[in-house]
């Protein structure tokens, strides 16, 4: 149901629409990608391509074969999207970004950047305590835990401080702005998960099928 | 990568702006859409302010209208702006004209720049 493509999120700038309206976008340097395998209900239970991106000069062994095998050069980066029919793609195709139109919606997937070790009101959004009326060392802290000698304990995934970001994010909605296959760049409105030069996948639609 | 980015900015950009900055008089002819009709706008004011770069550069007019100070702010490069016509060069020493808000009448005015 759903392709896309492997790129990296370039930066952020703005564009004027038709309209003259400023438009903030995420440029996103997406593809050439090549399909290196087609997985089929008859050969591997599902439908989906497996697809790479950006060449390199070493891979493992098993995955030199199979991109001598599909006749593509040698790739860094492999990503798998399920779609409804593989027979309409064939090993070695390659997807630039002309497979995007202005006005799609797309979801972006990325690794969110690291946040290190935060507590509690930026990791979770948490209110805080009061900031006056006497109070000392209670401006950023997360308040009770829990209960007393009943349970006695606290409960398991209680939300607390800790280690923030460097996850994986996927937003979904996203606008394509522009698709421009020459340049291989995607526009796409409002931001993206991931810092600068940071590998991001864009999906067409709204969902994975 | 980040040279990609000044290409875009780039390919938007204006060629046909004129120079101008603060203490200039200028008359920003903007586009406005009236239904389907599109007509001209002009506002026409002292620039009091000039920043920014490549396709965030930005100016703001100041003028008096029926009394009130009227203050808006533009984006050079925004293809709403049909054309900005330089009135008249002012000689001012200041670099954002804040202080032309407290002013009115005679003390507003801005001494005209001469080149020699």
């Amino acid at each position: 149901m759903s392709t896309g493509l492997i790129g990296r999120k370039v930066g952020m700038t703005q564009v004027f629409d038709g309209a003259g309206n400023v438009i903030p976008v995420t440029v996103v340097e997406a593809g050439p990608c090549w399909v290196t395998q087609v997985k089929t209900t008859a050969t591997d239970g599902y439908e989906a391509i497996q697809v790479g991106f950006e060449e390199t000069r070493r891979v493992a062994k098993p995955q030199e074969g199979q991109f001598q095998k599909v006749g593509v050069r040698m790739l860094r980066h492999l990503r798998e999207w399920r779609v409804g029919d593989a027979s309409g793609y064939a090993a070695g195709q390659r997807l630039d970004a002309s497979i995007f139109a202005a006005g799609e919606m797309v979801r972006v997937t990325g690794i969110s950047k690291g946040k290190g070790f935060q507590g509690v009101v930026k990791r979770h959004g948490f209110a805080g305590g009061p900031k006056t009326h006497g109070q000392s060392d209670r401006e950023r802290a997360p308040g009770s835990i829990g209960s007393g000698t009943t349970p006695g304990r606290v409960l398991k995934g209680l939300r607390m401080a800790g280690r923030m970001g460097n996850e994986q994010v996927t937003v979904r909605g996203l606008l394509v702005i522009r698709a421009d296959a020459q340049r291989n760049l995607l526009l796409i409105k409002g931001a993206v998960p991931g810092p600068r030069n940071g590998l991001v996948t864009v999906s067409k639609g709204l969902a994975n099928a | 990568m980040a040279n990609v980015i000044d290409e875009l900015n780039r390919e938007q950009l204006r060629t046909d702006v004129p120079q101008f900055g603060p203490g200039d008089t200028v008359r920003v002819q903007v586009k406005v859409t009236e239904g389907t009709r599109e007509r001209l706008q002009a506002f026409e004011g002292v620039c009091m302010r000039y920043k920014g770069g490549s396709v965030l550069t930005r100016f703001t007019v100041r003028k008096i209208s029926s009394g009130i100070g009227v203050e808006r702010t533009f984006l050079l490069h925004s293809p709403k702006i049909d054309r900005i016509e330089v009135v008249r060069r002012g000689k001012v020493r200041r670099a954002q004209l804040y202080y032309l808000r407290g002013l009115t009448g005679k003390a507003a005015r801005i001494k005209e720049l001469r080149r020699r």
